[in-house]
């Protein structure tokens, strides 16, 4: 009983857009962490991507909500620091959804998202979002943002 | 107690930095540097809010917007070098760099803390901090290697805030204690900052200062004319309107 609505949860997450990048979900971002259910209560741990992170705040309100519009009242949502997130907990289908939606994806060789050329330099390591740089690409001279390795 | 005075040493270097820092939001001398800056100060704010979350699960009386905006001057445990004015571009690069470099080194040391929180957050903030330290330092050989006036711009920082350096290494009665107990650092962070600032020196073609003089006292709450302006304006609004919520 308790697995079933574990798993139900987990699927409602997933109709949750990351409030930054609307194209993937919180839970291919990886932010969510866990869920328990412990003295009767669903205990799920999330954790942010950067430690000032403005999403967090905003993570947080949009499960409450989603849960409670599915009729689930009986949550907790805890904040963990450990492990640390890294971009390594991105699906391979988040990547290709960011790199369609116009952000290179973590990734050893960072790829232009309008021409795929490899050739790009990087203007400043910081760009609109603290996970995001900014760069230029080398061959279709589009500038683009890439989503920072951690 | 001690650990508590030991969470917020490091929470308020942090967040009285990041909010110096953030003064330059909208004034940067370029669109990237102005999102650069705001975006390590809101890193800064990110980390001190995770120690400052943690003071408040041992005081459970106070929450960490209580810590940040309900405490004074003297309560305030920040090194000296955070309070500092921006000064010019330079001024404020020279600082991150030298903050950046202590803090790195110090994350570093303080991820195998036996202290699990304090382990968990340093783990997070340092794969942040290692971003700053390479943009700061970026600044300080392009600006070091740069033209003669954007050298001895940068040569007169470093010269005035050398004195501020001091305080990273200093050892108390609770950084004692919390080193006993594994909490803390084990060891001094000294030469290991002294060899990354003076290799970047030296390949910013810039000198390093030779005075000795160290100024002394941020982690006990005595500080310099600065805090007390940054706090006017930090805490106006939970002054004005108390306990107001968003």
């Amino acid at each position: 009983m308790q697995s079933g609505e574990i798993k139900k949860i987990w699927e409602l997450l997933d109709t949750i857009p990351d409030p930054e990048i609307p194209v993937i979900s919180v839970v291919e971002l990886g932010v969510i962490r866990d869920i328990k259910f412990v003295n009767n209560k669903y205990k799920i741990s999330i954790t942010p991507t950067y430690s000032g992170c403005p999403a967090v705040k905003t993570f947080q309100d949009d499960i409450k909500i989603c849960l409670t519009k599915n009729k689930i009242t009986n949550f907790e949502i805890v904040l963990t620091y450990f492990p640390a997130w890294t971009t390594e907990w991105m699906s391979e289908k988040a990547k290709n959804k960011l790199l369609k939606y116009g952000i290179s994806p973590p990734s050893d060789v960072i790829i232009c998202p309008q021409c795929k050329s490899t050739s790009t330099t990087m203007v400043s390591e910081f760009g609109a979002t603290a996970c995001k740089s900014f760069h230029k690409c080398n061959d279709c001279l589009e500038p683009f943002e890439y989503f920072k390795c951690i | 107690m001690s650990l508590i005075k030991y969470i917020l040493r490091i929470a308020d270097s942090s967040l009285i930095e990041g909010q110096r820092l953030s003064e330059w939001c909208s004034k940067g001398p370029t669109l990237e540097e102005d999102i650069a800056m705001s975006n390590i100060a809101l890193d800064l704010f990110g980390q001190a809010n995770g120690f400052l979350e943690y003071a408040s699960k041992i005081d459970k009386k106070k929450s960490p917007d209580d810590f940040a905006f309900k405490r004074d001057e003297g309560d305030f445990y920040n090194l000296k070098i955070s309070e500092q004015p921006n000064g010019h571009f330079g001024t404020t690069m020279v600082k991150l760099f030298f903050s950046s470099t202590y803090r790195y080194l110090l994350y570093e040391e303080l991820s195998s803390s036996n202290d699990e929180t304090i382990s968990a957050l340093s783990l997070k903030s340092i794969k942040e901090v290692k971003y700053h330290l390479k943009h700061s330092k970026s600044w300080i050989i392009r600006l070091g290697d740069g033209t003669k006036e954007s050298n001895n711009k940068v040569q007169q920082s470093l010269n005035t805030l050398w004195e501020f350096t001091g305080e990273y290494f200093e050892e108390d009665s609770i950084d004692l204690e919390m080193k006993k107990n594994g909490i803390g650092l084990t060891k001094s962070l000294e030469n290991k900052w002294k060899d990354i600032v003076i290799d970047t020196l030296n390949k910013a073609k810039l000198e390093v200062p030779k005075s000795t003089y160290m100024q002394t006292g941020g982690k006990q709450g005595l500080h310099t004319e600065y805090l007390g302006k940054i706090l006017t304006e930090m805490q106006s609004i939970p002054r004005k309107y108390p306990d107001a919520k968003w």
